[in-house]
């Protein structure tokens, strides 16, 4: 048997009689992703429903200035409401998403023919309160736009020479591109998942080593220092690999009980998709565990391994957080770019988007050719002198 | 046989070892004294290959370990001054790991492995996890790891080092059984009575250098003290560092 395969095995047997290492790595590690990923998803569908059905609530003040309004509203099915004592003040302390205050000289100017103010009070720093207003603002313009229309026509003049341009909304997104939009966090937690999967086993079958002194006697082994770093490697890739697909069939059946549908959404993790990013995302464990291992062979102690490693499976998520704030416009050379394809591969799966072929190759073989690179760097570590050096 | 000449080697500024030559020959016991510091684990880990020296030739069976490092580990067995086992793993299976890795093929492991778990008379805990074994438990497990492939020539950087009465005079025993052997044995310490109880031939280190080599009879006509303590204490300039 090669030596790196001995390595390999000794790896994984110790590491699976560690409970703890075991429970960490194969179910909180894999779980909580998909976990926090539904209940997110199940609260914005919640929230977007909830919205969208409810009757809208408007407080008004000085209701007695504009009945006319009132009532045009109250057939709009709007819910008028008392208005709170000091508006501004309920709206201060989130009372009330929103207040429309009617000002006394409104009638006054409406008659003399002037703009008649209202006044809104929001506060635009309140996210939960956004859809609500804009509610609120859609039905006044639309009130107001209708009695300009009005006015024009009982002038004799026609209402389209006040809009020149008519906007008409065209929305080409498919339910599936829409579910995407809220999957856009998948491929940020995929990513963390390939390399969470490694993190311990990495950082103790090297650093660890070390600390418990048995890196010293493994190394007088007649055996070449770039065939026990190649073992461990591979143990971290396993260990990365499998995470993965347990996360993967995790996702896929939180996916299911998630109601997307109920917002007009497809998310599509079935079998196939799930193998797809499977054979998409797997070759990035590679780069994870030579980054993992290269860290602690470089780091000076089993603390300071772990310190960076937590970093480390960080940082490749934050180009896949800022696409996700920022989406680009998808080029060729993306797919040759490791962590970018990913995101871009990632995001066609779940929408149901057929992958293009020389896409997947492209992704899977830049990300192995760099994953070897790291590794050979890892390797080098390994011939340090110093590396081996307990104390 | 082990044959070191003049091997140098400097951390920073510290020449730890500066122009270390002897010769450690099959069937008997050599000991490496000196206090803490002088430079005893430095040597050894050249030895061992895991150091590089500066200057300097080490051959093991007339093998030049420079030119050809894994044929020299294959004829060394190795108690390094770090000697953590896998606590996850039994003792048998500590044993294993290694000898899988030297390349034995399965019925000669597990022959070798019982061997040596009799000799050192571990049987009681060879399968239990080394987690919770006591130092003596540790120390054997690891000296029956080092020597799972047999080899000629055995090195042990301080052996005795926080050991039991019973464990220290078991170890003597075994260190003996390898001398009746055959095999060259090589071991460091900075307690004077146990070189003295033990070796064949004594090499004196101090400040990273040999002050002193030879048999206890020469020694002791060297210094021309009849005490061998003395005799120590005079070639090495000082007390500090060493034990009784």
């Amino acid at each position: 048997m090669s030596p790196w395969r001995i390595v390999f095995l000794k790896e994984v047997r110790e590491n699976m009689r560690d409970k703890r290492t075991m429970f960490s790595t194969f179910v909180l590690g894999t779980l909580l992703g998909p976990v926090l990923f539904a209940g997110l998803i199940a609260l914005i569908i919640s929230i977007t429903l909830e919205r969208g059905e409810k009757p809208l609530e408007l407080p008004i003040v000085g209701a007695e200035h504009a009945p006319n309004l009132v009532a045009w509203l109250n057939n709009r099915g709007v819910k008028i409401e008392d208005a709170p004592a000091d508006p501004e003040a309920a709206i201060r302390k989130r009372e009330k998403d929103v207040v429309l205050r009617i000002p006394a000289e409104y009638a006054q100017q409406w008659r003399e023919g002037r703009a008649a103010t209202v006044e809104l009070i929001v506060d635009r720093s309140q996210q939960k309160a956004e859809q609500t207003v804009g509610r609120a603002e859609r039905l006044l313009a639309e009130y107001s736009g209708q009695t300009a229309s009005l006015r024009l026509m009982v002038r004799g003049v026609s209402p389209e020479v006040v809009q020149p341009v008519l906007i008409a909304d065209v929305d080409q997104s498919t339910p599936q591109s829409r579910g995407g939009m809220l999957l856009s966090m998948l491929p940020y937690l995929l990513i963390l998942t390939v390399f969470a999967g490694g993190n311990y086993l990495a950082t103790d079958a090297t650093a660890g080593e070390r600390e418990r002194q048995s890196l010293e006697p493994l190394l007088i082994n007649p055996v070449s220092r770039g065939q026990i770093m190649g073992g461990k490697l591979i143990a971290t890739f396993a260990f990365a690999v499998v995470s993965l697909a347990i996360s993967l069939v995790a996702f896929s059946l939180t996916a299911k009980l998630v109601p997307v549908e109920k917002i007009g959404m497809v998310v599509k993790m079935g079998p196939v998709e799930c193998a797809l990013l499977f054979l998409v995302v797997a070759p990035l464990g590679l780069i994870g565990a030579g980054l993992l291992t290269s860290v602690s062979a470089f780091a000076k102690g089993f603390r300071e391994a772990q310190t960076y490693n937590t970093l480390l499976i960080i940082l490749p998520a934050i180009p896949s957080m800022l696409m996700a704030l920022n989406p680009v416009k998808p080029a060729d050379w993306m797919y040759a770019v490791p962590l970018l394809s990913h995101q871009l591969l990632i995001e066609q799966t779940v929408r149901g988007e057929a992958l293009v072929a020389w896409q997947v190759a492209a992704s899977i073989g830049a990300t192995l050719a760099i994953g070897i690179v790291i590794a050979l760097i890892a390797a080098r570590l390994y011939h340090r002198e110093h590396l081996a050096i307990s104390a | 046989m082990i044959e070191l000449t003049d091997l140098r080697k400097t951390f920073g500024t510290v020449k730890a070892v500066d122009g270390v030559s002897f010769t450690a020959r099959d069937g008997e016991i050599t000991g490496l004294l000196g206090p803490n510091g002088a430079g005893k684990t430095t040597t050894l880990r050249m030895l061992y290959t895991l150091m590089k020296p500066e200057t300097g030739r080490i051959s093991v069976d007339g093998v030049d370990i420079a030119r050809d490092p894994d044929s020299a580990r294959r004829k060394l067995g190795v108690l390094p001054d770090a000697r953590g086992l896998y606590k996850r793993l039994t003792a048998r299976e500590n044993v294993e790991y290694f000898g899988r890795l030297h390349g034995l093929d399965e019925a000669t492991l597990k022959q070798r492995t019982d061997a040596l778990i009799a000799s050192l008379g571990i049987e009681d805990i060879a399968n239990r996890r080394t987690e919770g074994f006591s130092n003596g438990q540790r120390v054997k497990t690891a000296i029956a790891r080092a020597l799972v492939h047999d080899p000629r020539n055995v090195l042990l950087d301080e052996p005795t080092n926080g050991l039991d009465v019973m464990a220290t005079r078991a170890l003597r025993k075994f260190m003996l059984q390898l001398r009746a052997e055959g095999r060259c044995v090589l071991f460091s310490s900075h307690i004077m009575q146990e070189v003295a109880a033990l070796c064949d031939r004594i090499v004196v280190i101090a400040k990273g250098r040999v002050v002193a080599q030879g048999t206890a009879d020469e020694l002791r006509a060297l210094t021309g003290e009849t005490n061998l303590e003395d005799a120590f204490v005079k070639v090495i300039g000082s007390e500090e560092g060493l034990s009784l």
